[in-house]
């Protein structure tokens, strides 16, 4: 860990920014800082918003000033210690229906990258990724980092409509969509897992500093597990 | 829920958004799940207390007007923020009063005089099931709201009313006027400078703070665009960070804009700073055309002036129980 910053970011809220590049060896420091953050803002503490490299820390100012905060922080950062065990976390599996009806970019991999379907198949699934962020939506996980031979921007134009489920590549991250929304990423296919669910306990199936396996399936198994097989097509067509 | 709520409002005519919303939705941040709450936070708490309600009970955000309310019994209200030619059984209301809607009579909101949001409280607050812990309605995420789903106020709706809602009343009538806020002028927003503050050029700097900006016509719940010179940062974008309410992100086209209570939490733009909670308040009441200037403040000195302004709200007590 370089020399951390703290950033003020409002009348309630501190950004730590404890690196400068994306590195799953940042997750256990940041899995540990905001453990220590609960511990020591208790019911001061009204958000904690970790991402790649920073934590963004929401306080109520009714209870702790902005000076105060900041002292608590560097308090917290003096002896800060990596997390080990949120290092060893479980891995959780998302398995994928591969498939060009619901992940038509799977053709331009393809196509660009010089590679069969199998091959994109294998090397999107061959990684165990980390959860590096939730954003975008509830429950959407940026995860990192995508082999190279994969490495794709995202859609010129994006999508008014990419179906819950689609599990997705930009650059060098992956991700898949809770639910229904506008997006840019490429579709390589669909995942039967329901990723967000306010009623659930722990309510996103995905959080910050996890392990994921993607796990290639077949239709009937998705069809099996609950997946929903309209063509990314089609639900385009419903929105026009 | 068990018991039948004691009254309701009927939705006659639903205008084009008006939203539940309480103090916000707190705790679940880091799932990727935004704040919401009141765009206005001011004339939301003001709302709330011409009732004595609780400061965070949950209000109605009437956006733009076009809103017709019937009250099913006599029903005590507090109307703040925008006006939008709002009349009562046909007579002209204006904002930042409470009063009674009687039994079988309209709330009819019309077209925008001052403002974009109105806020209308009614005694004991507005009930519904809380989705993670608020009422807030956030359409992007499909939560809250008087359904639990994210949708707004359709035709023929009933929004449910806590208690019995025709006796409390606040410590005051109307909102004083030194506390009233005229939306037509001017605006002066208060902004902390941000971490990336250097990395904008001196000249952009400069320009940020003695310019009137102009507010775009792209402003939602989600955030505000401001027109002007363009301003320049070395940094096109960043690695995705948290995002505070009110901050001020510069994308590559140098046109800044304000995130407020539906903004994705996480985003990658350099920042100038951010907003005070009042200069949220005042932006999010700011129509399309109107201008406003950037005025630097030092965090202390606005968090100060922030417990100075709804320290009142926390601590005023619920003389409507």
């Amino acid at each position: 860990m370089q020399d951390p910053r703290l950033e003020n970011a409002g009348i309630d809220a501190w950004l730590v920014r404890l690196f400068e590049r994306i590195d799953e060896a940042n997750m256990p420091w940041l899995m540990a800082l905001c453990d220590r953050c609960e511990q020591a803002f208790g019911e001061a503490l009204v958000d904690l918003v970790p991402s790649y490299t920073t934590l963004l820390v929401h306080y109520r100012p009714q209870q702790l000033t902005a000076s105060r905060a900041r002292a608590l922080l560097v308090d917290i950062l003096a002896d800060l210690a990596p997390d080990e065990a949120a290092s060893t976390g479980e891995t959780k599996e998302i398995p994928v229906w591969y498939d060009a009806s619901v992940g038509p970019e799977l053709v331009r991999l393809e196509y660009e990258k010089g590679l069969t379907r199998d091959e994109v198949i294998e090397i999107h699934s061959g990684h165990v990724y980390r959860v590096f962020a939730l954003g975008f939506a509830p429950g959407f996980g940026f995860m990192g980092s995508v082999d190279p031979r994969l490495d794709t921007p995202r859609l010129a134009t994006p999508r008014q409509r990419v179906p819950a489920g689609s599990v997705a590549l930009a650059g060098r991250q992956t991700s898949a969509y809770p639910k229904v929304s506008p997006g840019g990423w490429n579709l390589l296919g669909r995942t039967p897992v329901t990723l967000f669910d306010p009623a659930r306990e722990r309510m996103s199936f995905l959080q910050v500093g996890d392990r994921v396996r993607f796990v290639a399936i077949g239709r009937e198994a998705f069809e099996r597990l609950g997946g929903d097989t309209t063509p990314v097509a089609a639900v385009q067509k419903v929105q026009s | 829920m068990t018991s039948r709520p004691l009254g309701a409002l009927r939705v006659e005519k639903a205008g084009p958004l008006a939203t539940l919303q309480d103090s916000g939705r707190f705790g679940v941040r880091r799932l990727g799940v935004t704040q919401g709450g009141p765009a206005d936070l001011h004339a939301f708490a003001w709302a709330n207390d011409l009732l004595g309600n609780a400061w965070q009970a949950a209000v109605l955000e009437v956006t733009l007007g076009g809103l017709i309310l019937v009250a099913e019994q006599d029903t005590r209200l507090a109307l703040c923020g925008a006006d939008l030619s709002a009349t009562l059984d046909g007579t002209p209301l204006s904002p930042w009063q409470a009063f009674t809607l009687p039994k079988g009579k309209a709330l009819t909101f019309g077209t925008p005089v001052a403002g974009v949001r109105a806020y209308l409280a009614v005694s004991g607050g507005f009930n519904a099931e809380p989705v993670l812990g608020s009422l807030s309605c956030v359409t992007r995420e499909g939560l809250g709201g008087h359904h639990g789903d994210g949708k707004p106020l359709a035709t023929g709706d009933r929004i449910a009313v806590a208690r019995e809602a025709t006796s409390a009343t606040g410590s005051h009538r109307e909102v004083p006027p030194e506390e009233r806020i005229d939306y037509r002028q001017p605006a002066t927003l208060a902004l902390m400078p941000g971490a990336q503050i250097a990395d904008f050029s001196g000249e952009s700097t400069f320009r940020a703070f003695h310019t009137d900006w102009t507010v775009d016509t792209r402003a939602d719940r989600m955030g505000v665009r401001l027109a002007g010179p363009r301003l320049d940062c070395r940094l096109e974008s960043m690695i995705s960070e948290g995002i505070a309410l009110g901050a001020l992100q510069v994308p590559p086209d140098g046109q800044p804009i304000a995130l407020l209570n539906d903004r994705q939490t996480i985003g990658g733009y350099p920042r100038l700073g951010t907003l005070t909670p009042m200069a949220c308040s005042r932006l999010a009441q700011c129509q399309p055309g109107q201008q406003v200037r950037l005025r630097p403040v030092d965090v202390n000195r606005a968090q100060a002036d922030y417990l100075r302004q709804f320290r009142r709200f926390w601590t005023a007590p619920a003389s409507g129980q």
